[in-house]
Formats: structure tokens, sequence, C-alpha cells
């Protein structure tokens, strides 16, 4: 079980580079719309017994994060035309190789958190620190508001790692909560794209920092 | 020890020209072409070598001594190698690090050479391999001290014997991670074709190529031999992590390890046919990710 929620987990912190390496926003997407089905299937490998409302709550999971956002974000994408970040705030290889020391910090802080019995050998904690700080980093050094919500998604798949760990304990109503939460920001956040979009005619959210109306 | 060396030596001198060729029939296989005979680098070494060597009266020793140290620093390298399952003729206490550096030693002449023609391209190709290089050296290196990690010991034959790690071991993802990043350390030191494309004499975008332009006849077959060494040592270290399993019988393997090597060659013929050529510009992302892939096993392997 361990073997195999580590090659998950390995897998998901190979999506994070790749996520942060990529300029085509359409492979960012579908790149963080893998990750979140492979966390939704995650308590599967994780064992225990699972109810049926456990089961549900996965597919729920696979859902929203696999399609409904993913599309909605495709929907943006298309409706703005833009295809890809170009020239972000930090460039790919230095975000690239922050992302790496995110990880490192991630197993230098794992390692100081106190742990359930037989989870300290499982790769979720520093995944999870390592899958927020990617999306931090993504939130942070990107210009394009789609990327940006992306970074965000990306956040909330660490957040939910972090969940992983406290499967059995936590009440699905608190996940459920969560990723009602999730679907109704990236709907605002849809929202505000347009508006962005609409108001100076580019998703370059770097146009919001003057306050002054454009002449 | 003596047929040990001789079958080194039998491996990396007369067999690695027909990985090329292999390459080449799979490239045109996957093309719908007929493609070059399986032999055609035999062939092409036969002409070069029979022919005369020019050389431009603006070049001085060091454009001549270039091909030669490229071939010899190969070679010499070459000994520290194991193929397959079988032990290297030379092992030694760090020999990673003189094998590696050996092979810099011959890319320094190669540069060197390239410099002293004065010509603008060479130069231009020249700048390109160094700084490629020190791209993929990390991702070499990293993989070194992880495999060192997982076998203890700090001899390329014993790190990368099949007892030294095993699936048993736990080492299962990290050396799937560090077999991709050195398999992109591969097509990027051989010039394979998302880093170059060795079919092409444009000197705009070539990297391997461009540097050896003025480079004739023995020379030039020096430098080909010497490629094609270079690209079955680099292979050997890939092969050596993909396969990590021991056959009974000396034989067996040998004949395994030229399986390997079928398979190696009809890879990267595979990957070329499907990939184009990087632009310029993204290169040196491929390799950082190559790095950080081999810097991931190892922090996996620290944990």
């Amino acid at each position: 079980m361990e073997i195999s929620v580590n090659s998950l987990m390995v897998l998901v912190l190979l999506l994070n580079f790749l996520a942060l390496g990529f300029s085509q926003i359409g492979t960012v997407i579908r790149i963080s719309a893998f990750q979140g089905v492979l966390l939704a299937a995650m308590p599967l490998w994780l064992g225990g017994d699972l109810g049926g409302r456990m089961l549900l709550l996965c597919l729920v999971t696979a859902v929203i994060k696999g399609a409904l956002i993913p599309g909605m974000l495709f929907r943006a994408m298309r409706d703005v035309k833009i295809r890809r970040e170009v020239e972000p705030l930090l460039g790919f290889i230095p975000s690239l190789l922050l992302g790496a020391l995110g990880l490192g910090v991630g197993l230098v802080f794992a390692k100081s958190l106190p742990m359930f019995q037989g989870q300290e050998k499982t790769l979720i904690l520093p995944g999870s620190i390592s899958t927020i700080l990617t999306g931090f980093i993504m939130l942070t050094t990107r210009h394009k508001a789609i990327t940006q919500v992306v970074g965000f998604l990306i956040l909330e798949n660490g957040i939910y790692v972090f969940g992983l760990l406290l499967l059995g304990t936590m009440p699905e109503l608190v996940e459920l909560g969560v990723l009602l939460d999730l679907f109704v920001c990236i709907f605002v956040l849809g929202i505000i794209l347009n508006h962005i979009q609409r108001a100076f005619s580019s998703l370059d959210s770097n146009n919001l920092t003057t306050l002054r109306e454009k002449p | 020890m003596f047929l040990e060396a001789l079958t080194q030596a039998f491996f990396f001198l007369l067999l690695s020209p027909i990985l090329l060729g292999v390459i080449n029939k799979t490239k045109a296989f996957v093309g719908g072409r007929q493609g070059p005979p399986l032999l055609q680098t035999y062939y092409d070494l036969a002409k070069l070598f029979r022919k005369g060597m020019v050389f431009s009266r603006t070049t001085t020793w060091v454009f001549r001594a270039g091909p030669v140290v490229g071939w010899l620093s190969v070679f010499a390298a070459s000994w520290m190698v194991p193929l397959g399952r079988h032990p290297a003729p030379l092992a030694f206490e760090g020999d990673m690090i003189f094998m590696t550096y050996l092979l810099a030693l011959g890319r320094f002449f190669t540069v060197s050479a390239a410099l002293d023609t004065g010509s603008s391209f060479e130069g231009m190709g020249g700048s390109r391999e160094v700084s490629f290089s020190s791209f993929s050296e990390p991702a070499l290196f990293f993989g070194f001290m992880a495999l060192s990690r997982l076998s203890g010991t700090y001899s390329l034959t014993g790190m990368l014997s099949p007892d030294a790690y095993g699936v048993g071991r736990g080492g299962t993802v990290p050396l799937i991670l560090l077999a991709v990043a050195w398999f992109i350390v591969l097509l990027a030191e051989n010039s394979r074709i998302p880093f170059d494309d060795p079919n092409t004499h444009l000197e705009l975008t070539m990297i391997h190529e461009v540097m050896v332009l003025d480079h004739s006849g023995p020379a030039l077959g020096l430098i080909l031999h010497g490629s094609a060494m270079k690209l079955l040592l680099l292979g050997a270290l890939v092969l050596d992590i993909v396969f990590p399993w021991s056959l009974s019988g000396s034989w067996m393997n040998w004949l395994f390890f030229v399986l390997e090597l079928g398979f190696l060659a009809v890879t990267i013929g595979w990957v070329e046919s499907i990939m184009a050529r990087l632009k310029m510009k993204h290169v040196p992302n491929l390799l950082v990710s190559a790095s950080l892939l081999s810097a991931f096993s190892l922090i996996l392997l620290l944990r």
C-alpha cells in the first residue's frame, strides 16, 4: 500500500513540475485537472473501510475537478482568446527551481510535524506542502488571470492531499463544503476574468495595479 | 579478465556504429521509407578512412588534436562502464567522476578545435555545446549520487550491478525518474532529435555537426566513430538502470544486453520519428527538467 501511494504521490509531484514548466495555458489546465482526478481516486488507494458516502464523494470530486472546472476554464479561454502565458514575472526555469526548493522544504518540514501511526513513511505530507507551495508560486508569478486560477486549483489540490491524512476522522460534510467553495470560487473568478477582459481588452492582471482610469 | 576486456573493446570498437544504423532504419520504417542499409555507418567509416585530410592554413595543432583526443577520451571512458550485467574492466572508487570528466575533456578539445578554425559558425556551435552540456552535467551527477546512495559504493560497476539496487529495496520510483532523466541526457549529449537533428547540415540550427564542419577524411571518421561509442556508453548507463535483472550464464547476459541495445536504438529512432526539434531557447528548459527529475530521485532516496 505504501509503495503504491508513494508512486501516486510522485506522479502528483511530477505534475506540479509540469504545471510550472509549461507555457500553454490549455496544457496547464489539463495537468491540474488530471492531478485533481488522480487525487480524487487517492482514498481508494489508501484502503481502509470506505462507506458508500466516501465513494460518492470521490466520484463527485473527480467530476468537479476533472470535468466541470476545466470545462469552465476552457470556455473562459475560448472567450478571451489567449493561448499561452508569455513572459511570466519569474521565468519558467527559475519557477521550476523554486518548485524543487518547495519540495525540499516540504520534505524537511514534514519531519517535524506529528503524524499518525503508519503515515511517517508516506509522501502525503511533504507532497501536500510542496503542492500548496507550487500553487502559491503559480498564483504569484504568472500574469494571466487564467493561469492564476489554475494556480489556485493546484493550491486547493494540495489542501485536499492534506485532508487525505485525516481520512476517516474528518466528516465528509467538510470535504463537500470545500468542494462547494472551490466551485463557487472558480465561478466567481470566471466572472472576474470576463470583467478584466472587457475593461482592459487583455487578461494581464498587471493592469489592476494602476488605480486611475485609462485615458 | 582478459576476455572481458576483449569483449568490452569488441562492443565499443566494432558494434557501436550499428546502433546508428538501427536508429536510422527505425526512422525510415516509421516514415515508410526503405532507408539506408543497416551497416551504412561502417561504409561511411571505411570511406572516410580511405580519404585524405585537408587542413586549413589558419589552423594550428589544436585543430588536429581535436578529433584524436575526442576519440581517445571516449574510448578511455568506455573502460569504466559496465555493459549489461558484466563488471567493467576498470573499476575503482570514484570512477564515475573520472569517466564524466574524460568525456568533458574530449568535449573541451572538440570545442577548441572548432574555435581554432576561426569560423563564426563553429564558434556558435561550440558555445551551444558547452552551455548545454553544463545543463546536462547536474542531471548525470545527481543520478550518480542517488545510485551511490542506493548501493553504498562509489564505483560505476558497483552502483550499476543488479544486486546493488533492486525492486525490493524501495528504489523503484526513484530509478524510473532517474532512467527518464538520463535518457534525456543521452539524447542531449549525443545530439539526437529534440535537441539537435543529426541529419541536417544547416549551421544556424545545429550543435554538434556545426563544430566538425571543417574536419575531413580520417579525422571526421574518428569523430563519427567517437559519437557512436558515446551513444553506446551513455546508452549502457541507462540500460543498466532500466533492466536491473541478471540472467544465469555469462553468454545469456551478453545476448540479453545486445537485445537491450536494440531496444534502446529502436526507442531513440521512435522518439526521433514522433518529435520535432525543440526551439533552441527551449532546450535548457528540458535539460533543467532532467536535472530536477534526477535531483527528485535523490531526494526520495535521502528521505
